[in-house]
């Protein structure tokens, strides 16, 4: 028999203002095993813990029940507080009576009642528990970043810098992301390149960064400290190891119609390319549906051309198998598709682009030397439109409901620009809302509207009506309500982003999950950020949620900081709480490894003595070290063979039992 | 196939012609009209108030006759369209709307929004086809540049209308191919006319037809059509006579019958 003890805490007024702290106090001291029940203001508190200590020595207590917050808020704090008073951790079972029960009702009698069900159901269990001992496993000393955009790329420094090994997976030819394709950046107008090609030339150079650039993840197993990962290698058609580099072969390639997804397709580049000039590595690709080559097997004009006898049009995608004791998720976003806002008439209109779009045209390297030309007719323009939260905030339907965060500071940025080095240009902005929380943002935001004379109008744009070269912008001001229509020679949207489409099956490949709109779900919002729910899988940048560079820097760093705290241990304790099959039971049915979402399950074949009788039979054993006890093979299993150690077939029984009462 | 039929008043009057031929094309296609017995009119607004049930009512009774019928309720007029369909997606999602229009009427079987809605152009795209009509005409319109006007209640709220994109819709353009007559995409092709503003501020409407005509003819379109009364009332009052010689415009149901020659 056991000897309980139950803690009932009032957590200030959260539980006590609802339920009556006294009732359930009294009612446990007549459940069966309870020796002691009694409350307390703060049970988490340092003197909360000091009475559970005491009791546990002076009523030479088994277990303990707590009453009080989820146990994902402090069941930690009390196994510890446990174990300190020489009981086993796994004697310790939480009643969440403030989430689920004082913080969802309103009535003090029924929230009462229901208190005094939770803390009986948790004693029911109690009585049943057994101590457990967690194993331990071995941590492998290497992190896996996937995405080399400026988030993946801070992440692998820090990490690195820390001394482990790192590997960055990038599925475009090189890193760098969409930080790359930037011109400037807020609030203080440097050159995105300026200070991102240093950090990507720092990764490449780092002894203890690897990069597997043109690469995907192909698939994941293992666990915490032990990640099995296969990553794709694409084959890119030429030797990395012995290119120069040199480019001749994409001066000479004479397929030039594919559109640069690097300059948003707002020109042309060859078959075989490489992204950008600072590209790392600095390694040509063979965009295989474009070559002639590939095609109809003429051409082979780059492997005559190469110095270097770099191009190999037999490489094949090739398959490489690493293990790792971390994962970074760094996947990035990209912009919306405009399918859903005709309205604006960016498929009608090449004068239509995105901000993306305008960054390229923007910028030196792009498609127009950094002078600012409409992409119809080349020509000069005299009157700019930016329509701001273009698929953001939308209720609709049509687009996203959330703000993606960075437009209104980038259509700030891309307005004073314009009207530093273009004064000519009229520049109008329609937002809803102007969002400026950051440092120096707010500052950044009066300068554009205040200094450089560009129009703000609150309102949103209805239409844009192509009309003999011009753009009709018809839109409304709300604060002067009326009509406006803007005769714009260039309108650019502030496209919503979205989360790279790799995330999602990513997230089914690490059982990491996503919300609705496949943004990484953070372990808390408020205070486990940049960690996945998955043990050992972390998130960095705008995979978890819309963010600007300063911030994704910030989360890559915080990301890394927790990838080495994980990787700077030798062993992990492993959660003892594992699936066990009782052999005597076992038919053999297999049920139970076919949804094991871990591969813990297999299956041997045992000799048994029956009746007298040798007989062989085959019966599931369980992996300890790679079960993560999700219990789906106990509910499976057909003759109750399979059990989950403190989740016994028994224990739930007993707590439905008190709940039915 | 048959379909109840809910003519609206504007078709008994001032739109006649729409009226006329979309009966006569009809039949030359096979499809039986058959025209609800005391229909009213539907108010010709769809009424915004959440509180207001009495403008929805004689909606309400069409809909529910239509589902006695067992048939699907085809309308003509976009106004009357917008209006059936909308209160019809009232009754089928609005619980407080359903309720007090039932207790009002307390008709034998409570109405929740059976009936389906179907507009005459859904009809010639869905149940009969654009390519039927191709096959059928017998003076297609080889060469002519037609412009579509939609006006603004015939597609939207998207959501309810569940017809065509709103924004770059297709289902006119689709309709003039089927005449043998080349689309002309202009992009106030979905602008509102003016509606009844017209009566309360008229110079806001004829600046906003001027609009759409101005828009069409540097398109380079020979005519508009449309498939509302409303519409039609407004591009013909508002447009300068100069305009209107270079631009005319007729209901889309007089071209079909022309094409089928009947």
């Amino acid at each position: 028999m056991q000897r309980i003890g139950v803690f009932v805490c009032w957590c200030g007024t959260n539980i006590a203002a609802t339920v009556d702290i006294d009732t359930v106090v009294e009612a446990m001291k007549r459940e069966p095993g309870v020796v002691h029940s009694s409350d307390y203001q703060y049970m988490c508190s340092e003197a909360g813990q000091s009475r559970i200590r005491n009791a546990i020595k002076e009523h030479n207590l088994t277990g303990i029940v707590v009453c009080a917050c989820s146990p994902r808020m402090h069941e930690t704090t009390f196994r510890k507080a446990a174990k300190a008073a020489g009981l086993n951790e796994f004697m310790v079972e939480i009643a969440n009576i403030r989430e689920h029960c004082a913080w969802i009702h309103k009535d003090r009698t029924e929230a009462t009642e229901k208190a005094v069900v939770l803390a009986r159901t948790a004693v029911a269990k109690l009585n049943l528990n057994k101590p457990l001992t967690p194993g331990t496993s071995d941590v492998v000393k290497r992190a896996l970043v996937i995405g080399g955009g400026i988030a993946g790329i801070q992440s692998a420094l820090d990490i690195a810098e820390a001394g482990y090994q790192v590997d960055i997976v990038e599925k475009e030819p090189t890193i760098g992301g969409k930080m790359a394709q930037l011109d400037k950046t807020f609030p203080t107008l440097d050159c995105a390149a300026c200070i991102l090609t240093p950090k990507m030339v720092e990764a490449a150079q780092h002894d203890n960064i690897n990069l597997i650039t043109y690469s995907e993840v192909d698939s994941v197993s293992g666990f915490v400290g032990n990640f099995t990962v296969k990553i794709r290698k694409k084959a890119r058609s030429v030797k990395a190891d012995i290119c120069s580099g040199c480019g001749i072969c994409t001066e000479k390639c004479p397929s030039k119609k594919a559109k640069s997804e690097f300059n948003m397709g707002l020109n042309n580049r060859s078959a075989i390319y490489i992204p950008f000039a600072q590209a790392i590595p600095n390694v040509p690709v063979i965009d295989r549906d474009q070559c002639i080559k590939f095609k109809t097997g003429k051409c082979g004009l780059c492997a005559k051309v190469c110095p270097a006898d770099a191009i190999d049009f037999s490489q094949q995608d090739e398959i490489i198998e690493q293990k790792y004791g971390a994962v970074v998720l760094a996947t990035g976003f990209k912009p919306i598709k405009l399918d859903n806002f005709d309205e604006y008439s960016y498929a009608a209109s090449q004068d239509v682009i995105t901000s993306l779009e305008l960054e390229r045209i923007m910028n030196a390297a792009g498609p127009t030397g950094g002078k600012l030309l409409r992409p119809s007719d080349k020509k000069h323009p005299h009157t700019m439109v930016f329509v701001q939260c273009v698929g953001s905030r939308d209720t609709t339907g049509c687009g996203k409901t959330y703000c993606s965060k960075i437009c209104c500071m980038y259509t700030a940025k891309h307005a004073m620009l314009i009207r530093e080095k273009y004064p000519d240009i009229d520049v109008h902005v329609f937002y809803i809302d102007v969002r400026t929380p950051g440092k120096n943002f707010d500052e950044f935001y009066r300068r554009a509207a205040e200094d450089y004379g560009v129009n703000y109008i609150k309102g949103m744009v209805g239409k844009v009506a192509p009309t003999n070269g011009k753009l009709m912008v018809q839109g409304s001001d709300l604060i002067a309500d009326r009509q406006v229509i803007i005769e714009a020679d260039m309108v650019v949207l502030a496209t919503a982003i979205e989360p790279d489409q790799t995330a999602k099956s990513l997230a089914t490949m690490l059982t990491a999950s996503i919300d609705t709109n496949n943004f990484f779900t953070e372990a808390h919002p408020k205070l486990r950020p940049v960690e996945s729910p998955t043990a050992g899988v972390f998130l960095s940048g705008v995979c978890q949620g819309p963010k600007d560079i300063p911030e994704t820097v910030a989360q890559a760093s915080a990301a890394a900081v927790k990838v080495v705290g994980l990787l700077s241990k030798d062993k992990l304790v492993s959660n003892p709480c594992v699936a066990g099959s009782n052999e005597l039971l076992c038919n053999g049915c297999s049920n139970c490894q076919h949804v094991c979402p871990y591969g813990a399950i297999d299956y041997v074949e045992k000799e048994f003595r029956i009746n007298g009788k040798i007989k062989i039979r085959r019966v599931a054993q369980v992996n300890e070290a790679v079960c993560q006890g999700c219990g789906a093979c106990t509910v499976v299993c057909p003759s109750g063979a399979m059990d989950l150690k403190g989740f016994t077939n028994q224990q739930i029984m007993a707590e439905v039992d008190a709940i039915c009462r | 196939m048959t379909f109840d039929y809910y003519p609206g008043c504007t078709l008994k009057t001032k739109a006649k012609e729409l009226d006329i031929h979309a009966r006569s094309a009809a039949e030359a296609l096979g499809i039986k009209l058959e025209e609800l017995t005391d229909w009213q009119c539907c108010g010709a607004v769809y009424p915004m108030a959440k509180d207001e049930i009495a403008t929805r009512l004689s909606s309400v009774r069409a809909l529910a006759a239509s589902r006695d019928n067992g048939r699907d309720l085809l309308t003509l007029c976009s106004a009357c369209h917008h209006v059936i369909k909308r209160v019809n997606n009232d009754m089928q999602t609005d619980e407080e709307i359903r309720t007090k229009v039932n207790n009002y009427m307390s008709p034998e079987t409570e109405y929740h929004g059976e009936t389906k809605v179907v507009h005459y152009l859904e009809m010639l795209r869905d149940t009969i086809g654009f390519d039927t009509i191709r096959q059928r005409a017998v003076k297609p319109l080889t060469g002519k540049k037609i412009g579509a006007y939609y006006g603004c209640l015939l597609l939207r709220p998207n959501k309810v209308m569940a017809f065509d994109n709103p924004e770059n819709p297709t289902v006119l353009e689709d309709f003039i191919r089927a005449l043998g007559a080349e689309p002309v995409i202009y992009p106030y092709r979905n602008e509102c006319c003016g509606g009844y503003i017209s009566l309360e501020n008229n110079e806001l409407s004829a600046k906003k037809c001027d609009q759409i005509t101005v828009s069409a003819l540097e398109n380079k379109a020979d005519m508009l059509i449309t498939a509302c009364p409303l519409c039609m009332y407004n591009l013909d009052a508002n447009t300068n006579s100069e305009h209107k010689t270079k631009l005319p415009i007729v209901y889309f149901t007089e071209l079909l019958a022309q094409v089928l020659d009947i």
